[in-house]
């Protein structure tokens, strides 16, 4: 009786605990540096998730994400920014980067070829 | 501020990334790197500062001290010369407009604009004005200057302050326009004139600062690494496999030894297995651990989250019932193993994968294929002189010789020659197109037949090529408004999974049948390891991809996952005349003779005196005459006649050319022909009376005709249960005769350009969706109105901004392809989501046990790990299927 007891108050625990970590946590975000060239930079690991993976960005400044990708693992194989037509192939150990301009104010999902890893791009 | 001496960038005292002292000074750095040279040779850089201190002293007491022609000497010495090739000069007086820009410019000493040879050749001091302005100088005039632009990527850049320093090198060197160094993709831009410098100039002074170059890379050639490290990952995934594969079977034989009594009893021993089964949960495994951790340091769950914890979950319970077999006993449970569960399950998914990975390469294989053909080098003539020189360097306005079967490097017009040139890589046409002066050319295209020479007119991102492949790749990259829900899901996915596979685990061990904790444990595995977002999440983006690359090597360019969502829900197309069902030019098509001339003397005289007009119909009599090889005289005392037509003498008689106005102004008897003449006007063509030496002579009939396929799309289309309209500014009866041949019955005619868009509206709003088609010039608005917009295009200009669809060749019948290639695409995407949904919703509440009450039905692990891995390879191959659709 008490072992059932047990393993049902765990299991509750463990259920609120997984979806509070993975849904409600709150993240880090990081905002971009506005280069003298004019263009706000943020460089981006890509190594089983985006970190930072929330992205402060000004609108309508030319935004250069640089996406470095620290794994051979083909989950992260792809960046797909779907809000502006980005969907960008990152070949492993290498830096690539997505340039494009937000106009609208607003919070942007960014995730991997299959949704799986995301990150947000929050414009202001 | 510091300065740092080994880049000479300025760093602040306080955020130097490192400090040393070097003969009782303090030296600071912008980076480690910068640090680390200077501890190694510190007397290489302060050395070197100090003399060029000095050099500098020395240089200007020598100045000082000079006679004045001495100054003027190094005065002179100090001015640079320059030459710029100048683009889109047409008359001297540009010329002369140019040279006035450059000249008024400060630190300009003399600016000379030479017409013939289209450069312009400036001396300047340096330090008082940069190649830059001359450039935008020569833009404010009105023109360019033709500059090439290239990547070079840099090996060794490690801080901010080798970006300046090879950014400084570069700027310093003749011909260079702007560079600008990205430490981040480490590669330098450089904007140069070719005519004054090459990449080995440029790769020499990036040199000299220390770091090297790699070889130029082409996009290619980035994709080639890529590839090798692919293949690589594919090796090693494969030999793991392998190995897996055999620790797998031996577990399998060890634990099931019941049915095969001929295993040795070794293998069966819970110690045994459990040495087997680790190198392939830990080694073979690996990857799925290490993938878990990864999203999950960053509040991430994926697929390797489900797999590392179910299979750790079969495992580790295994593990404690090998080491304390006596605790379990004490609970009343017999302490089994489930080695063989976790690890065949990594050894199935690990299949899964492989044959994954395979696939999803494939799906790009479109975009690579036209990445690929781009030509790498060019033969062009400059200076009189034919020379081969990289694509890259190639300027608009260049002459390019292109010999037979060789690839045509740029976008251009023929001048000198004639070929038959093979488009199909670009336009899907098959048979080679002839190619004359005049026509245009497109770049990646394989010439056949002839040699011919032709004239720049589209080279690097603007060509044919990169601007198709810009297309294709914005289109892999939009989404599908279809794909909005599995996105939301799958955002949502794996945590829910994970929260139901606790929750089985938990009703199991409450509810369960005995023994509990085996039944909760091995549910709890089954549910984790049959979900499969990866279905999910592959169902759309796979079949766009594979559609728009197979859309693109048919010239079918869609822009978008919308936009092949919309073209497959249409019913009505709606057609421009002009230019998109007709060949958009006039050309004869009937001559009708009288008073017993033949066709070809009122052909031949009619042509010759239309040599003198530049009237539209008269270019086509004219081109009928060449085509029936007709030697034309010169028209002597040339007349037009405003309205009515021409006049001219030809050959000794005199040529009246004209309508009916002009015949009976000047008297001429018609007779017989004015009937033949109502009839032709009645079919929509231009009826042209011709007279020679006051008589009639005959009848030329010139009509704008349909396009070979238009009659056989409308058909098809029909057959497709589409309504076909026509949307003209014709009049009625002419917009009609031309709707009649081409089997459409509906005609918008008398339809003036700006009204083209109301008409599409008030289609909408009978609530059609509507497919307009047009040539994407005048017709831009209404095919932006419409809900698809097809632009036909035509040679070069493929980058159509208003359209959803671009159809390189002109033929019609690539609507009815960009509407089949829609249908299945969508018809892919959705098997795929039905498959995907079904699947997990299926597979989650079998695995959790919601049939055992009833059927007594389980799911056992290793079945759910073969359904996962095949859920998703059966998606990805499903869009694979598009490849061979027949269009």
């Amino acid at each position: 009786m008490l072992s059932r007891l047990i393993v049902t108050l765990s299991g509750m625990l463990l259920v609120v605990l997984v979806n509070w970590y993975f849904f409600f946590s709150k993240r880090r975000s990081t905002s971009a540096q506005i280069r003298q060239t004019g263009i706000q930079e943020v460089k981006i690991m890509v190594k089983g998730g985006y970190d930072p993976d929330v992205i402060v960005v000004k609108k309508g400044i030319p935004v250069r994400l640089n996406f470095y990708r620290d794994e051979t693992a083909d989950c992260s194989d792809t960046i797909v920014f779907g809000d502006f037509n980005v969907r960008k192939p990152l070949p492993a150990f290498q830096t690539t980067s997505v340039e494009f301009t937000p106009e609208k104010e607003g919070e942007y999902v960014f995730t991997c070829g299959m949704g799986m890893l995301r990150g947000k791009l929050i414009v202001r | 501020m510091a300065k740092d001496p080994v880049c000479g960038m300025d760093v602040k005292e306080g955020e130097a990334a490192g400090t040393s002292i070097y003969r009782g000074k303090t030296y600071y750095f912008c980076a480690p790197g910068c640090k680390k040279k200077f501890d190694e040779h510190p007397e290489v850089y302060i050395k070197s500062d100090e003399s060029e201190i000095e050099e500098d002293e020395e240089g200007e007491s020598s100045a000082e001290e000079s006679s004045e022609a001495e100054t003027q000497k190094f005065q002179e010495q100090r001015l640079e010369r320059i030459d710029l090739p100048i683009v889109g000069m047409s008359c001297a007086s540009c010329a002369s407009t140019i040279q006035r820009g450059l000249s008024g410019l400060k630190g300009v000493s003399k600016a000379n604009v030479n017409f013939a040879t289209s450069k312009a050749t400036v001396l300047f001091e340096p330090q008082l004005v940069k190649p830059e302005d001359f450039i935008s100088s020569v833009k404010k005039s009105g023109y360019e200057v033709g500059t090439a632009s290239l990547e070079i990527p840099i090996q060794g850049m490690e801080c901010a302050s080798c970006v300046q320093a090879i950014e400084k090198a570069l700027q310093r060197t003749n011909g260079v326009v702007r560079a600008s160094v990205n430490l981040a993709t480490g590669k330098a831009k450089v904007v140069y004139l070719p005519s004054e410098t090459s990449f080995a100039e440029l790769k020499k002074s990036i040199e000299s600062t220390g770091y090297k170059v790699l070889e130029v890379s082409s996009k290619e050639e980035v994709e080639d690494v890529e590839r090798i490290i692919r293949e690589k990952e594919y090796k090693k995934l494969k030999i793991k496999f392998l190995v897996g594969a055999v620790l797998g079977l031996i577990i399998f034989l060890g634990s099931t030894r019941q049915w095969f009594p001929w295993v040795p009893a070794l293998l069966s021993d819970y110690f045994v297995l459990w040495a087997i089964a680790t190198p392939v949960q830990f080694w073979i495994g690996w990857q799925f651990y290490r993938g878990a951790w990864g999203s999950f340091k960053h509040r991430n769950a994926d697929m390797n989250t489900l797999i590392a914890v179910g299979t750790s979950a079969a495992y580790l319970y295994s593990v404690a019932a090998t080491l304390v077999p006596s605790f379990f006993e004490k609970g009343g449970i017999r302490p089994e193993v489930y080695f063989d569960t976790s690890a065949l399950i990594i050894v199935l998914i690990l299949l899964g994968k492989l044959l994954e990975a395979r696939a999803k390469g494939q799906t790009s294989e479109a975009i690579k294929k036209l990445m690929g053909l781009q030509a790498k080098t060019a033969r062009v003539i400059r200076n009189g002189k034919e020379q081969d020189i990289p694509v890259e360097e190639v300027l608009v306005g260049d002459f390019v010789l292109v010999r037979p079967g060789e690839k045509i490097p740029v976008d251009g017009v023929v001048e000198e020659g004639k070929s038959a040139v093979d488009e199909s890589m670009i336009t899907g046409e098959s048979i080679p197109v002839k190619k004359e002066p005049g026509d245009e050319v497109i770049g990646v295209t394989i010439n056949k037949t002839g040699s011919f020479k032709f004239k720049a007119t589209k080279v690097g991102k603007d060509t044919a090529l990169a601007q198709i492949i810009k297309l294709v790749q914005d289109a892999q990259g939009s989404k599908a408004p279809i794909q909005r829900l599995a996105d939301v899901i799958s955002g949502y996915f794996v945590p829910i999974v994970i929260s139901i596979a606790l929750a089985t685990f938990v009703i199991w061990f409450n509810f369960g049948p005995s023994p509990v904790l085996t039944f909760a444990l091995l549910n709890f595995v089954a549910v984790m390891i049959v979900a499969c977002p990866c279905a999910l999440g592959l169902a759309t983006p796979t079949a766009v991809m594979v559609g728009t690359g197979k859309g693109a090597e048919k010239g079918i360019l869609i822009k978008g996952g919308e936009s092949l969502e919309m073209a497959h829900k249409l019913n009505t197309i709606v057609f421009d005349k002009t230019g998109t069902l007709t060949k958009g030019e006039p050309e004869v098509t009937d001559i009708i003779t009288a008073n017993s001339s033949s066709e070809e003397e009122v052909l031949k005289f009619t042509a010759s005196a239309e040599k003198a007009s530049e009237h539209p119909l008269g270019e086509a009599i004219i081109k009928r005459a060449n085509e029936r090889r007709l030697v034309l005289d010169e028209p002597k005392d040339f007349k037009a006649i405003e309205g009515q037509g021409i006049e001219a003498t030809v050959d000794g008689k005199s040529v009246l050319v004209g309508n009916l106005k002009l015949m009976n102004e000047r008297k001429i008897d018609v007779g017989d022909l004015k009937r033949q003449a109502e009839e032709l006007a009645g079919e929509g063509k231009t009826p042209i009376y011709v007279s020679l030496n006051g008589k009639i002579s005959g009848l030329i009939a010139v009509a704008d005709t349909l396009k070979e396929n238009s009659i056989q799309a409308v058909k098809r289309l029909k057959n497709l249960g589409l309504k076909v309209v026509m949307l003209t500014g014709d009049n009625q009866k002419t917009a009609e005769a031309i709707a009649r041949k081409a089997g459409i019955d509906r005609v918008l005619s008398e339809v003036l350009p700006e009204d083209k868009v109301h008409e599409i509206k008030r289609l909408q709003s009978k609530g059609m969706k509507v497919a307009m088609v047009g040539d994407g010039i005048n017709d831009a608005p209404a095919l932006a109105q419409a809900d698809v917009g097809i632009a036909i295009g035509s040679g070069t200009d493929v980058a159509m901004e208003a359209s959803d669809i671009t159809l390189i060749k002109g033929d019609l019948n690539g609507v009815v392809s960009a509407i089949g290639l829609s249908k299945k695409t969508i018809r892919v995407i959705k098997q795929n989501l039905f498959w995907a949904f079904f699947y997990n919703t299926l597979g989650i509440p079998i695995a959790a046990g919601v049939l055992y009450p009833v059927f007594g039905v389980l799911l056992n692990p290793i079945f759910a790990s073969a359904a996962m891995a095949f859920s998703s390879v059966s998606v990805v191959s499903n869009s694979l299927r598009l490849r061979r659709a027949k269009l």
